[in-house]
């Protein structure tokens, strides 16, 4: 069953979805545009392909508390920090990303149960958009997400004025449910419609400039062979390890857990890290990354050989292209697929 | 639910000063008991809340019903909060972390040689006296163990009084230089492991600076030793524990989770960045 609902209603339903749970969706500020709270003057932007992060954070947030300890007069207690109890809705999230949710459901929820995470995504509802025109430095494609059937909760496509909703799971049909008095029902032009705003979605992916982007020298195998490779010099020099590139990547999970003195106790929270930092694998004698190359090559092989060994073949990247918009020096990971492809042939 | 990351009290019962730098802590639970049970070679994430947190092997066997303890060499910022406190001081303690050695498998029945260096005795420990409360499960051990000074052996009354008349063990102790007041033998360990003579067929755990893992291991291949009967344990830096945070991340394996104990021939498979 699908439903449909006019653009310029869409007010209307998030006020009604945020009336009975949280909302998150792409809100702008300041020019940019993120995943946010629904709030009622919200400006939520569903036009912008790529939010500057990865809807990961609703998820994963870049900062959370973790368990505070009291530590006055002598004594130590410990406290855990609250898990997510309320349903919520995260709505207008991009094939990629929802691919990416995957990924990280494969290293959260993989034992030992990391209870943070898995807390939200009990009670999220994830909203997937497909995308209406997808963009030059998206290569989704090259991991076999499909733009325009992107996986989630709920799936939603544009066509003109329309957006259509189809639930796909028990809670997504709950979410329609909770809403049907805004929705209608689709006809079967409607689905004519669909279907024909995909396979435009499908035409735009397959005229992409990376869409022959080619993986099948990557994976778990050669992996000696390819930390060895004298490709990596030149790849990693023009890099500036600003970690831009792990921050905006929905599938980064490397985290830090640090503590915050808040003078009559201690907050311990986890935020996000980069492999990329200097400091990252710092130890009191040393580290084993002292140098830029190590840092650099540590990110693409995890992404492109080590996560697919343990993970059958899965890569760690789901092509969302971000990385490719914010280097400040023009390197990433499309070049070092690029740069093992040409020197193989 | 229970989360890895959340940590629990530890009491610090009891403080050991081993050598000049090494200080051996024995912990409690809060009412007492060991905060949680582990197998040799895994390790335990001790914190003191607004210091740090950092991964630490358990020396102390499990057999040890009542306490479990840390020999903790200063040299970083927690480690050196750590030499300051007093006994009685609370930490909070979370674990056990890691594979551990397979002392109830592949180790079984066989004749054993621990070579250690310096604090890298702490990890080997845990094995050692397991292996004493459980004699007759496994074959002859050898322990060689170097030191930089005759006072810088971890646990020297134990090894000594103990070890030494325990059945069927023989204990090799050198130190890198000569020093009044130290008859034993002076030199490094990847030299006296020949001296000592070694049976090739014996299985090997190895623990130590990663200087002398690797010129130890190359003398153990020279002897005729196999690599796939050799084991070492490794440390990296660690935030979680659990193989999510990403930082003792080499090639496919978290040594956090996967180690930190492997066979050599494990470590021939990963990129050398350790």
């Amino acid at each position: 069953m699908t439903y449909k609902i006019q653009k310029n209603q869409l007010g209307g339903l998030f006020s009604a979805i945020a009336a009975k749970q949280k909302l998150y969706l792409p809100c702008t500020f300041s020019g940019k545009t993120d995943f946010a709270l629904w709030g009622e003057d919200a400006a939520f932007d569903l036009d912008t392909l790529k939010t500057v992060k990865s809807a990961k954070e609703v998820f994963f947030p870049q900062c959370e508390d973790i368990v505070s300890f009291d530590t006055r007069g002598g004594n130590l207690t410990v406290t855990e920090a609250e898990r997510e109890t309320d349903d919520f809705v995260v709505f207008g999230v991009r094939g990629c990303d929802a691919a990416a949710f995957s990924i990280l459901d494969s290293v959260f929820l993989s034992e030992p149960v990391d209870t943070f995470y898995k807390s939200r995504r009990d009670h999220g509802t994830v909203v997937t958009l497909c995308c209406s025109r997808p963009e030059e430095t998206c290569f989704c494609s090259a991991f076999g997400i499909d733009a325009a059937a992107p996986s989630g909760d709920v799936t939603a496509m544009f066509s003109g004025d329309v957006l259509y909703l189809t639930p796909n799971t028990e809670k997504g049909l709950n979410l329609t449910k909770s809403v049907q008095n805004l929705l209608v029902p689709a006809t079967q032009t409607d689905e004519k419609e669909r279907a024909a705003e995909a396979e435009n979605i499908r035409r735009i992916t397959a005229s992409l400039p990376l869409k022959n982007l080619d993986l099948s020298g990557w994976g778990k195998d050669e992996l000696l062979e390819k930390f060895n490779s004298p490709l990596w010099k030149d790849l990693s020099l023009p890099c500036i390890g600003c970690g831009a590139c792990t921050f905006s990547c929905p599938t980064c999970q490397c985290y830090d857990i640090r503590d915050f003195d808040k003078g009559n106790g201690v907050q311990r929270y986890r935020c996000w890290d980069s492999c990329m930092y200097s400091d990252f694998t710092m130890m009191a004698h040393g580290t084993p990354r002292p140098e830029k190359l190590q840092r650099f090559r540590q990110r693409f092989m995890h992404k492109l050989v080590y996560y697919p060994a343990n993970n059958g073949g899965t890569f760690g990247c789901v092509g969302c292209g971000r990385c490719l918009e914010r280097c400040p020096s023009g390197i990433n990971i499309v070049k070092v697929i690029k740069a093992f492809g040409d020197n193989d042939r | 639910m229970k989360d890895m990351l959340i940590p629990s009290v530890g009491i610090i019962t009891d403080i050991r000063k081993d050598t000049p730098d090494v200080k051996t802590f024995r912990v409690v639970a809060e009412g007492g008991g060991k905060c949680f049970e582990h197998i040799p070679g895994q390790c335990a994430m001790l914190s003191v809340p607004g210091v740090g947190e950092a991964m630490f092997s358990i020396t102390s066997s499990p057999t040890q019903r009542d306490y479990m303890e840390f020999s903790i060499k200063k040299c970083g910022c927690l480690t050196e909060w750590l030499h300051s406190v007093e006994k009685d001081a609370k930490i909070t303690v979370r674990g056990p972390f890691g594979n551990g050695f397979p002392v109830d498998g592949e180790l079984k029945g066989k004749n054993l040689v621990f070579i250690a260096g310096g604090i890298g005795l702490a990890p080997l420990r845990s094995v050692i006296n397991y292996v004493r409360a459980k004699r007759s499960d496994y074959g002859r051990v050898t322990v060689v163990y170097g030191a930089r000074s005759k006072d810088d052996f971890v646990d020297f009354e134990e090894i000594e009084n103990e070890w030494k008349n325990e059945r069927d063990f023989s204990v090799h102790l050198t130190t890198d230089r000569p020093q009044e007041g130290w008859n034993g033998h002076v030199g490094f360990v990847p030299a006296f492991v020949k001296e000592v003579g070694l049976d090739p067929h014996d299985t090997v755990l190895l623990c130590g600076p990663p200087i002398m893992i690797k010129f130890t291991l190359s003398a153990l291949v020279e002897m005729g030793f196999e690599r796939t009967g050799v084991y070492t344990t490794m440390e990296l830096r660690m935030k979680c524990g659990i193989g999510k945070c990403g930082r003792c991340n080499i090639g496919d394996k978290y040594v956090c989770k996967d180690g930190p104990v492997f066979r050599c021939d494990q470590l021939d498979e990963l990129p050398a960045e350790y």
